[in-house]
């Protein structure tokens, strides 16, 4: 096995973008994003996980996988808005946390802020658009 | 420059591994850094030491391995998505290291791009 390496990061803090764009079920994409975003809580960096094209379903209320015979993931979910409330609790960091939802994805779905399990942003295009030009890192799948 | 990069898919069904390799090595050749690739989703097939491709084909487990060793890239499998997919440390193609998700953030962090493949 080849040897560990470390980067020195001490004090560096990024934008990191995690770019939700598949339906939660059919791939693994949206569960393995979902341990990214998790783990990374741990770097304390500006950190925006965003939902578009089909990823908005991933947090979309009553998922029932039961007949799929798979383990319904939705509620793991929470833990990514606990971790958005610890970082703006934390004093000592200044980093920022956001949740956001492209609106043309969602309504072209049917779907609005109130089916969803998570307390969002919702941003038209033009402005998701934006916000990923302000990233550093942008993780997806 | 320095970059960080992240493979999302095995090295047959899509051609994503390949363009990585391509990317990686045409950086490296211009005098830039690959400081990490990272293996994640299906990407960690790519670290499969039992693949044999058939022999008129590449290798991409063996060209990672090669690439790795000669430019002195650091090539992490991560450990949940390869455990999942029966990759181990008994399957682990030289060159290669399993380790967590925690290795892309930290190359997130420090290279100056990240560059990613996949679907």
């Amino acid at each position: 096995m080849s040897e560990e390496v470390v980067f020195d990061t001490e004090g560096v803090r990024k934008n990191f973008m995690f770019l939700n764009r598949k339906a939660p079920y059919g791939t693994i994409y949206a569960l393995e994003i979902l341990e990214m975003i998790l783990i990374s809580a741990a770097f304390e960096q500006n950190t925006t996980v965003a939902f578009m094209d089909d990823g908005v379903y991933q947090i979309k209320k009553g998922q029932n996988t039961k007949a799929l015979g798979m383990k319904n993931f939705s509620p793991m979910y929470g833990v990514v808005e606990m971790e958005k409330e610890d970082a703006e609790e934390d004093e000592d960091v200044e980093m920022v946390w956001r949740i956001v939802v492209e609106q043309e994805s969602m309504e072209a779905r049917g779907l609005s802020p109130e089916d969803l399990v998570l307390d969002v942003e919702v941003l038209p295009a033009a402005e998701f658009g934006a916000l990923m030009a302000q990233q550093d890192v942008i993780l997806g799948g | 420059m320095k970059f960080g990069i992240l493979v999302n898919e095995g090295p047959f069904t899509h051609q994503a591994s390949d363009s990585a390799y391509q990317f990686a090595k045409a950086a490296i050749e211009k005098g830039h850094e690959v400081l990490r690739v990272f293996f994640y989703y299906d990407g960690v097939n790519n670290a499969n030491k039992l693949s044999e491709p058939q022999s008129d084909d590449r290798n991409l487990v063996k060209l990672w391995g090669e690439l790795g060793k000669e430019h002195n890239i650091d090539l992490v499998v991560c450990i949940a998505a390869a455990l999942r997919r029966g990759i181990k440390q008994d399957v682990l193609a030289d060159g290669f290291r399993i380790s967590g998700l925690g290795q892309l953030i930290e190359v997130g962090i420090a290279a100056d791009r990240t560059v990613v493949f996949g679907d």
